[in-house]
């Protein structure tokens, strides 16, 4: 038999693409590369969603470990990590900051009145500015960012209790001892 | 009692497509008629089976029978009588059934229309449809069973996705299938000549009707597909190099390079090993097509990793189905025959640099398409290719592909000179000079002038290879008229079509006016000339949604051209928004209008737009559609 | 004379410039905005520019692509601001750098590839163009050929 290189090339080129995508789909899609890791959060100024008159910015993020989590009344996920993210605030795992986003003030509230509020503060962001800032994609995102308000991990999509245990959970109680 | 006998009767396909790709198999082999003809009976009965699976579940859906999960996922009692049927094929596991069904139909032809075929060659390829048959089959009933039971039954279905309740997108599914699924002969065919070890013309005077009909469909669900895109999504663009549309193209591109190459071996005997790898490239790209849209892998990774067992079926399926194939042209090739040879520049050379191109520009939509997953294979960056990547390399390989086809078919096959054709070629370039400048002084865009210039030309030379097989001019050229065969017809309005789609793509991209505004009631806004007028605003309630319909006042120069009505539409089943253009339809330009999100004290978001000559190209699409079922028509000599 | 030529153009470049430096009329920012937009990636969409998208976030990363014309960014600088926050995924054309080396090369290199081969194939003379008659056995397997193929009927 003899098989000539011309006839194999065919086969090759399908044999690349079949590993190519084999890889691909053996990938955790939900690992996405923040072009902010490990870079100080962005300046923000934002009012409360209790109170238009308060104004919180990064020094709200200064001097402890925080979670800043991306929701949305309008998100159907985020009802998914709402009791999650209950469970966190009530055992005091970490601090909660909350950045309600393309929402209405009425809504926002009626939905922690609701589901309860876990969040220390909830920034109100109507316009995406810092959303946009942040390079989110879609909502729930959770950022974790530590003492010095620097970003270190990206989170997207609800937050479950394997996912809290497994990858988040670690790096916080790291963030923790740092000075 | 119906979902059962849907089920049963998809078992008992499957059994059956087992039996029709083994049985016949061996009997190909120790040339045993009984066996062999086995094939013909089985693809009977599978195309009756399927059909009759199919018939079950369209009855559930036309009866909303809500005891199948099917059915109340994506059905809905308040919907027309038409969205409860193109409901069927409206969701994953029914479009997989219609896509078998389509396979099964084109399985049955064999036997029927095949009476004359070599007995070992339809055999085997009928072997081979049975095993793509098994594939398919199974995925269905262990991964997508269409006819689960739920329980409890609930009082309402869920509705069908509101973006797929328009007639346009309804029927754009079954002929996307037919094309997809057509593409299956050229594959089994090719498997079967290869096994044989024999390809001659014969063997592509056969296919070539098939592979004619796929090509056909396919490109008419693309048209639609366009269409839809154009009405429906309200951005008044009629192809947006999305990956889905991507995917769809791309067995097209190589089904429109195997037609011509089918020509060379059909005529000349030669280009038979290409023609096979076309051929089984063909239905490859397609089996990528349905599984890709269907599977998300490209939209989304998130959905595909929802159900792993199906995502793990498709890429076996396609790993078996053509990697084994190649694995037998590897194995094989050197054994089928080359034809005579030529010079390239000849008939057959021109269609091997139309081949070659072709191929170009498959390679590129492939690429573009699916870069950014092999990226993300490869590394974790993300990145986005969109359509800005297209133009820049799709386009300069269309262009280069144009100018040759107004060149190739003027030359003769086996030998011609550049002599021959070098005075036609320094008339067409004046041809372009003048069209362009013309062009050029209307339009005033360089870019705009070539292209139209180049579309003329292709046009114009056209005609000329069309007049000269009928001898124009000259005395009988009536009856010389009548007397072509079909493909000659074919060719004449395939590539007048092309020349009227490219003409409608450059002025849609070189001269289409737009223009986004925020308008309350009575406020205007002027879009290339036209000035677009809100009047109002009237809320309205249909059988399956609530709309807010705008009305638009289009005049120019002080007098009213046109009323444009666009609405959004709510459908509170599915909780979704969908918007429905206002357009005048015209052949020279297209006044388009879509209105946004807003209030009245805000005021709503309006998109306006003009589009010159944007039905030139769906007109040349369809046209080309058009050429290929006149190919079809073999006159009896 | 030709000093002069250098001279008057040099001063265009100048006052061009500072026509550019002023502040952008609202039609001037209204027509850049959309062309940035076509290359801008709708992050939420499944493969919409910003320009074409009616996502919310596309509404308001339009409005940002607006605002930073108007403080003074030039079309590129809003870009890479966009892609600073984003990364490569929010441009719908790729830069050319490594990863994109063989998305950018692929298809006009196998364009020239082809034309090549075929000009350079096409001027080569071929000897056996002329039909060979064929010889006895070709004769002969053809005739079996046709009546394998006529046979069935």
């Amino acid at each position: 038999m003899k098989i000539s290189l011309k006839a194999l090339l065919p086969l090759f080129i399908f044999l690349a693409l079949g590993i190519a995508f084999a890889v691909g789909l053996t990938k955790d899609p939900s690992i996405l590369p923040s072009q902010l890791i490990n870079r100080p959060f962005p300046q923000f100024e934002l009012p409360d969603l209790f109170d238009e008159t308060q104004i919180l910015d990064n020094r709200d993020l200064q001097g402890q470990v925080t979670l800043v989590n991306i929701f949305g009344s309008w998100c159907v996920a985020c009802g998914q990590e709402h009791g999650m993210l209950m469970k966190l605030a009530r055992e005091k795992e970490i601090v909660l900051f909350g950045v309600d986003w393309k929402d209405t003030r009425e809504k926002g509230m009626r939905w922690l009145e609701r589901g309860g509020n876990p969040y220390t503060r909830v920034a109100f962001d109507e316009d995406s500015k810092l959303v946009i800032d942040l390079g989110v994609t879609g909502a729930p995102e959770s950022f974790i960012v530590d003492k010095k308000g620097q970003i270190r991990y990206k989170h997207v999509g609800p937050i479950t209790e394997d996912i809290w245990e497994h990858d988040l959970k670690p790096l916080v109680l790291e963030l923790e001892q740092a000075p | 009692m119906i979902a059962e006998f849907g089920q049963i009767t998809l078992i008992l396909a499957l059994l059956i497509a087992g039996a029709q790709s083994v049985l016949p198999m061996v009997g190909a082999a120790r040339r045993d008629a009984r066996l062999m003809a086995f094939a013909d009976r089985a693809a009977l009965a599978q195309f009756i089976l399927v059909l009759s699976a199919f018939s079950a579940l369209t009855l559930i859906f036309i009866n909303s029978d809500f005891s199948v999960q099917l059915a109340a996922f994506n059905s809905h009692t308040d919907k027309p009588l038409l969205y409860k049927i193109s409901g069927v094929w409206g969701n994953h596991e029914g479009s997989m059934l219609l896509w078998v069904l389509m396979l099964s139909v084109f399985g049955a032809c064999v036997p029927v229309f095949g009476k004359t075929l070599p007995a070992s060659l339809k055999a085997r390829a009928l072997a081979v449809q049975g095993m793509i048959g098994v594939g398919f089959l199974a995925f269905i009933l262990f991964t997508s069973n269409p006819f689960l039971r739920l329980n409890p039954v609930p009082i309402n279905g869920q509705g069908l996705n509101p973006l797929l309740q328009d007639p346009g997108l309804a029927f754009h599914p079954p002929f996307l299938y037919l094309g997809y699924v057509g593409f299956s002969m050229a594959f089994s065919f090719s498997v079967a000549a290869l096994i044989e070890g024999r390809v001659d013309a014969v063997w592509a005077r056969w296919l070539r009707p098939w592979v004619l009909i796929a090509w056909c469909f396919l490109t008419i669900g693309i048209t639609m597909g366009s269409v839809w895109a154009y009405y429906e999504l309200g951005w008044g663009g009629w192809w947006g190099w999305d990956p889905v549309e991507n995917v769809a193209f791309l067995p097209w591109l190589v089904g429109t390079a195997l037609l011509h190459s089918l020509m060379v071996l059909g005529k000349r005997h030669s280009m038979a090993n290409w023609t096979i790898l076309l051929g089984i490239t063909a239905f490859s790209l397609s089996l990528i097509g349905t599984f890709v849209v269907r599977s998300g892998v490209l939209t989304s990774v998130h959905s595909f990793a929802v159900d792993p067992a199906r995502g793990v079926f498709i890429l076996v399926l396609l790993v078996i189905a053509t990697g084994g194939a190649l694995s037998l042209y590897a194995v094989r090739a050197h054994v089928l025959r080359g034809g005579p040879g030529f010079t390239l520049i000849s008939k057959e050379g021109g269609l091997v640099l139309n081949n070659l191109l072709l191929i170009a520009a498959t390679v590129t939509v492939f690429l573009g398409t699916f870069y950014p997953l092999i990226v993300e294979t490869f590394s974790n960056d993300k990145i986005s290719v969109g359509a800005p990547y297209f133009d820049a390399t799709f386009a300069p390989i269309m262009v280069v592909l144009i100018g040759f086809m107004g060149v190739g078919p003027l030359m003769k096959w086996r030998q011609d000179s550049w002599a021959n054709i070098r005075p036609l070629i320094l008339k067409f370039g004046l041809l372009i000079s003048v069209v362009g400048l013309l062009v050029y002084l209307y339009g005033r865009s360089v870019l705009g002038a070539i292209s139209m210039g180049v579309a003329a030309y292709l046009a114009v030379s056209t005609c000329v290879v069309f007049g000269r097989k009928i001898g124009f001019g000259k005395p009988g050229m009536g009856q010389r008229f009548l007397a072509q065969p079909g493909a000659v017809y074919g060719f004449f309005i395939a590539h007048l079509g092309m020349a009227i789609a490219m003409a409608g793509i450059t002025s849609m991209s070189v001269w289409a006016k737009e223009d986004v505004q925020l308008l309350k009631i009575g406020a205007h806004m002027s879009v290339g000339g036209y000035e677009f007028t809100l009047e109002k605003m009237t809320p309205g309630q249909e059988e399956n949604y609530q709309f807010l319909k705008g009305d638009v006042r289009v005049t120019k120069n002080g007098k009213t051209v046109t009323v444009l009505h666009s609405a959004r539409r709510f459908y509170p089943v599915r909780q979704m928004i969908t918007s429905e253009a206002g357009i005048q339809v015209r052949p020279m330009r297209n006044l388009y209008v879509g209105i946004g999100d807003g209030d009245a004290e805000k005021g709503w978001v309006v998109r306006a737009y003009t589009h010159p000559m944007v039905c030139w190209i769906w007109l040349g699409a369809l046209m080309m559609a058009l050429a290929g079922f006149v190919s079809l028509w073999e006159r009896k000599r | 004379m030709r000093m002069r030529a250098v001279l008057i153009f040099g001063l265009c470049l100048i006052a061009s410039a500072l026509a550019f430096a002023q502040t952008p009329s609202e039609a001037d920012i209204e027509q850049r905005a959309r062309h940035v937009g076509k290359s801008l990636r709708c992050v939420v969409c499944q493969n919409q520019s910003i320009d074409n998208s009616n996502a919310p976030l596309a509404a308001d990363m339009r409005v940002l692509v607006r605002e930073r014309i108007r403080s003074g960014d030039s079309d590129d600088e809003v870009i890479a601001y966009m892609r600073e926050r984003y990364g490569d995924f929010v441009l719908l054309k790729p830069p050319l750098q490594a990863n994109t080396v063989l998305l950018w090369v692929t298809p006009l290199g196998l364009l020239a590839v082809f034309l090549i081969w075929y000009v350079v194939q096409s001027r080569r003379p071929r000897k056996s163009v002329e039909l060979v008659p064929l010889s006895e056995d070709e004769q002969q397997k053809l005739q079996d050929l046709m009546k394998k193929t006529e046979l069935p009927s």
